[in-house]
């Protein structure tokens, strides 16, 4: 790229946090350069330093941290005028306020928190507006009210009034979009700014992004950590690592042909869609996790996790950048020809080894049995009264759960999927009875013949407790901190209904053959949660989980809360154990792509009923409900390839009300192919249609539904 | 299922941080010794432990540390200023070391009669650590006469380094002897305040509804009293022939009635949000009794937020009984409080003999401390959020 068309330019930034502890660097020699109407993605697993490099550019860092050296140069200016070193400005002073807002501006991950809860849109847009440009209150609320009309907010007159708790979080974010495209910034920063919402929704601030940078030409530094989300937005790809760049090229190049082995593995710790079928496929995991920034090991920073080291250069230098093949630029000392003899031909970065297997010999499957489902849910719902005046009386109900019938054979994993809010936790929750339903059956086959959980009190479902398992999805909420490992394991077992009162060494040698089968050295036993981090903490959910031998686990979001490289770890850890312990799960998630790796089956959930449930090859190939479309049309591919032929259905409104649902089908609201005869008063019942294959349209056979298609690209 | 040798399998980074074991003995510490940890890098927190383990440890030895019996009375030293406590006589011709006090030359102003007193420096009276005094019973059993200070002569001229009372009482030694009582009515009070606090305010945040309705309305109900005309109302009311012990325990129920409202309230709040935590889930879906999931579970993830919510409600305890007892209200001489002894205190005596005020500066000193302590304690109750 020619130099005028390089709009911001970061060179060898160091940010350093001076803390009790020692200094922490958390950006440590990073460059980077934005070109013009570009965008830029920079991508890279929690503690990478990528947000912190961000709020250097807009030199939004506080104390403790301070710029530690390096420039940033903003090319922004006039065509002639000399580039400005953003470093070097006041952090206070007006020069850089002004920068703020009107040349760069910034959006953030959590839209409802970015906003004062005081004040309506309105007030918010009508002052990034007056601070920047000499209007008049009413010709800035003008501007404001086209703002918001242009990132896509219905009725924006009225909007403007809205405080923005009456909003929801993809409101929120297209509000704060309208912000910050006010003053026609030439730069947007973007961090994060979809991982708090749903995938559909997502997907339409995405797309919004995209058509915003098409009209104005903006360039965009969007920070995320999703894959998926870089190869549908980026043009060109920074990889991030311990606060360094270790590559950076075009997104195809980046993607098509990997070259650091950070890359390669985090392309390949990326469940794909459309790699369906192939259940013993494992994920390549990369090992550990990213060291904390004050335990930076010397060499390449990357040397500790890697799989293609080298020799002893890789732990003594620190790789400079090199240029590979002319095309992107790697960290890494395989490209180096003073280390790599160039004679021996181009250096190739080796294929990332299949993750280990963490059991030995696999037992046979159990007997296929008569079939008869582990669980039966039928009609299952969970309503919660909403209470309203002086006193309180019920007004209404919530219907979390509404009527929720599904099955899960022995050894089978359901997944079930839909957007926040549709009732799917409720359901898991119901099902390991943490809450009791308001009305249904949940019937549990276990060795003692068939049991209805529904209506059971706790003295008797004690008896179950050890037989139905929950993995939970927050890691660090889930664990007591005041138990060692081998106090939480042993709490099972001080079920009455087990009697095992005791933690006697008999305990102690089942503790560290499950920690051992997680994963995690037995010798740990006797620490306590705070000394493990997410991933390792996530294995002893599963331990704890799995140590009474259950024959049905519920996994609520289990690796949602995950870094990419850990969640592969952990996805692979689910797999092997339920192929060896021959566990039936049922695996709640938001994300298809995970569901579409683990799954045999998928139940498509929406405002507390199930639209569909098939196989999961039938739902990902010929969805028959237009919501199940849209949820498969929203999941970002991690296949910049794939981006031009995907744009689908989009919804078009967020969830509704579920204390109001809409009469008739739920979905008709947000239905692409709703129509005027069935849908606003008739609600659909679901009905097989085709083998295996149940769907809650009145319709469904008359659409014809775009599914994903399995075609799919390898890396290498 | 068991073949640990299976462990060898796992790449080690798998799990574990890299770099080294980041901090074994961290990774084994107990809630309480992080806690610790967390405390004493709080320099103020510890300053104020300090202090307040020295008050106590003063209370608990007042006989020992305190130069005379508290209630003797001379009566020709009444209003005597403190002395100052020389180290070394240098008025001869050579540096004469050993510790004494200079005694006292009084005059009687022939118009108004008042007896004022000034230091002479003829009169030497000499001063020993470990000297003989009064009698006394250390911990109710050892009979001694030994004090940490006094004059050598205990038949001589006397020594009042913090001056004297309008009756003639060693301040100094009714000080150190008020610390017991004031320093432990907060404890006491307390402990009433506390196990009312945490069973109401337990019943109230676990199990919820009616229970907690009519639980919440109670502790409003105290909370919008006045609470200052309230405890002179139930002071009043209490029986004037009424013992010292009696008056006590008397005060200290009063004083709990207002505090427990508190206490009860960070309980049930600690309750309700902790009703929601996964790890309770976790462990109610362990299937494990009720009594262990509150007991195990629950409690001991707010015990430390309940000893800073007790440790800062002590010094309104000694607050209050400071208050009471100035107003007259609440303990009575001879029983002998911080606050006892500021009710000697009129505006007269301000003017002529400041140090009677000595007993507010203790108040001050303690409450101060015991402050710094329990905020101390509250940043360094959860040690898991950094």
């Amino acid at each position: 790229m020619s130099r005028s068309d390089v709009l911001l330019d970061v060179q060898g930034l160091k940010t350093h946090f001076t803390t009790d502890d020692g200094v922490v660097r958390a950006v440590d020699g990073m460059d980077l350069s934005i070109s013009r109407g570009r965008t830029t993605c920079l991508v890279g697993e929690s503690g990478c330093g990528k947000s912190i490099t961000a709020r250097s550019i807009l030199q939004l860092i506080d104390p403790p941290g301070r710029i530690a050296a390096g420039r940033i140069w903003w090319h922004g200016g006039e065509e002639t005028a000399e580039p400005t070193d953003l470093a070097a400005l006041d952090p206070r002073g007006a020069r850089m306020r002004a920068m703020r807002g009107a040349d760069i501006s910034m959006i953030f991950q959590e839209p409802m928190a970015a906003f004062s809860p005081m004040y309506t849109v309105g007030d918010h847009l009508v002052e990034a507006i007056q601070l920047h440009l000499p209007l008049s209150r009413k010709d800035a609320t003008e501007k404001a009210v086209h703002l918001l009309g242009r990132v896509g907010i219905p009725r924006p007159d009225q909007r403007m009034h809205a405080y923005p708790f009456q909003l929801s979080g993809g409101m929120c974010q297209r509000v704060m979009i309208a912000m910050a495209l006010a003053c026609e910034p030439s730069l947007l920063i973007a961090d994060e700014p979809t991982t708090a919402l749903d995938v559909t929704t997502q997907a339409r601030i995405l797309d919004l992004l995209t058509e915003l940078q098409d009209d104005t030409g903006m360039a965009m530094l969007f920070i995320t950590h999703d894959l998926g989300v870089v190869a549908e937005i980026a043009d060109d790809v920074s990889v991030m690592y311990l606060g360094t760049v270790v590559e950076e090229g075009s997104v195809t190049d980046v993607f098509d042909s990997p070259r650091h082995p950070y890359t390669q593995a985090l392309i390949a710790s990326v469940p794909r869609m459309g790699s369906r079928g192939d259940r013993a496929r494992r994920l390549a995991a990369i090992e550990g996790i990213v060291p904390h920034p004050l335990q930076r090991p010397a060499g390449c920073p990357f040397h500790t996790r890697c799989h293609a080291l080298i020799g002893d250069v890789c732990h003594e230098r620190l790789p400079d950048l090199h240029s590979v093949d002319g095309g992107q630029l790697a960290r890494c000392h395989l490209y180096d020809e003073s280390v790599v003899d160039p004679g021996a031909g181009r250096a190739q970065l080796p294929l990332l080894p299949a993750a280990p297997v963490v059991t030995g010999d696999r037992p046979q499957p159990a007997p296929e049995d008569d079939r008869a489902p582990v669980l039966e849910v039928r009609d299952l719902t969970m309503h919660y009264p909403v209470k309203r005046g002086l006193l309180n009386r019920t007004v209404g109900h919530v219907r979390a759960v509404d009527g929720v019938s599904l099955a899960i054979q022995p050894g089978e994993t359901l997944g079930l999927v839909g957007e926040s809010g549709c009732g799917k936790t409720t359901l898991g929750r119901a099902i390991v009875r943490a809450i009791a339903p308001t009305s249904g059956q949940i019937t549990y086959r276990g060795d003692n013949g068939a049991v209805d959980l529904a209506g059971l009190p706790d003295s008797e479902l004690r008896g179950y407790r050890g037989q139905i398992r929950m993995i939970f999805q927050d890691p660090f909420s889930s664990l007591n901190p005041r138990m060692t490992l081998l106090q939480l394991l042993a709490e099972p077992f001080r079920n009455p209904a087990l009697r095992r009162d005791r933690i006697d060494s008999e305990m102690e040698q089942r503790v560290a053959d499950m920690l051992a089968r997680v994963g995690l050295r037995p010798e740990y036993m006797r620490r306590y949660p705070h000394a493990f981090s997410g991933g390792q903490r996530q294995r002893v959910n599963i331990a704890r989980a799995l140590i009474t031998t259950p024959r049905l686990v519920v996994a609520d979001e289990a690796v949602s809360a995950l870094d990419v490289s850990v969640r592969a770890q952990i996805l692979n850890l689910l797999a092997d154990l339920r192929d060896e312990y021959h566990l039936t799960y049922l695996f709640i998630s938001h994300d298809l792509s995970v569901v579409e790796h683990l799954c045999d089956r998928v139940a498509v959930m929406y405002l507390g009923k199930i639209v569909e449930t098939t196989t999961t090859a039938q739902l990902f190939d010929t969805p028959r409900h237009p919501y199940t479309e849209a949820l498969l049309s929203a999941v970002p591919v991690a296949d910049p390839h794939r981006r031009a032929n995907r744009r689908g259905t989009r919804l078009s409104d967020d969830l509704p009300d579920p204390s109001a649902a809409p009469p008739g089908c739920s979905f008709h609201t947000r239905c692409p192919y709703v129509r005027a005869d069935r849908c606003g008063t008739e609600v659909p019942l679901l009905r097989g249609v085709g083998t295996d294959h149940a769907v809650a349209c009145h319709h469904a056979e008359a659409l014809t539904l775009r599914g994903t298609t399995s075609t799919i690209s390898t890396p290498n | 299922m068991s073949r640990p040798s299976d462990v060898d399998q796992v790449p080690p980074s798998a799990s574990e941080p890299r770099g080294g074991e980041p901090d074994a003995e961290l990774a084994v510490a107990s809630q309480r010794t992080l806690v610790w940890r967390a405390l004493r890098r709080h320099k103020l927190a510890m300053a104020g432990l300090v202090v307040t383990c020295l008050l106590y440890l003063v209370a608990i030895f007042a006989d020992f540390l305190a130069p005379y019996d508290p209630n003797d009375i001379n009566a020709d030293y009444a209003f005597a200023p403190p002395q100052q406590l020389h180290i070394v006589d240098t008025s001869g011709d050579e540096w004469d070391w050993g510790l004494y006090v200079n005694g006292y030359e009084q005059t009687r102003d022939p118009e108004t009669l008042a007896l004022t007193f000034r230091e002479d420096p003829s009169v030497k009276v000499p001063v020993e650590f470990l000297a003989r005094g009064p009698e006394y019973e250390l911990f109710g059993l050892i009979s001694t006469n030994i004090h940490l200070i006094g004059p050598a002569d205990p038949d001589g001229p006397p020594m009042y380094l913090l001056g004297a009372s309008r009756t003639g009482h060693d301040q100094l030694s009714r000080i150190l002897h008020g610390a017991r009582i004031s320093m432990s009515i907060g404890l006491v009070g307390l402990a009433m305040a506390f196990t009312l606090g945490v069973v109401l305010g337990g019943v109230s945040g676990y199990f919820g509804g009616k229970a907690d309705a009519v639980i919440q309305r109670l502790v409003e109900f105290f909370m919008s009293v006045p609470a200052i005309p309230l405890w002179l109302g139930l002071a009043a009311a209490l029986p004037r022939d009424w013992g010292p012990l009696q008056r006590y325990l008397a005060i200290t129920v009063i004083l709990s009635i207002i505090n427990w409202t508190d206490l009860a309230r960070v309980v049930r709040g600690r309750f309700l949000a902790l009703r929601g935590e996964d790890f309770v889930t976790a462990a109610y879906l362990d299937g494990i009794r009720q009594r262990r999931i509150i007991g195990r579970h629950m409690l001991p993830s707010f015990a430390s937020h309940l000893i800073a919510a007790m440790t800062l409600s002590i010094p309104a305890m000694i607050l209050a009984e400071t208050s009471l007892s100035f107003l007259g209200l609440g303990l009575r001489p001879p029983t002998i409080s911080w606050g006892v002894l500021l009710s000697d205190v009129d505006v007269r005596a301000l003017e002529t003999a400041p140090w009677l005020l000595l007993p507010g500066v203790a108040v001050v000193v303690a409450v101060l401390a015991i402050n710094f302590l329990g905020d101390g304690l509250r940043d360094a109750a959860d040690p898991y959020q950094s």
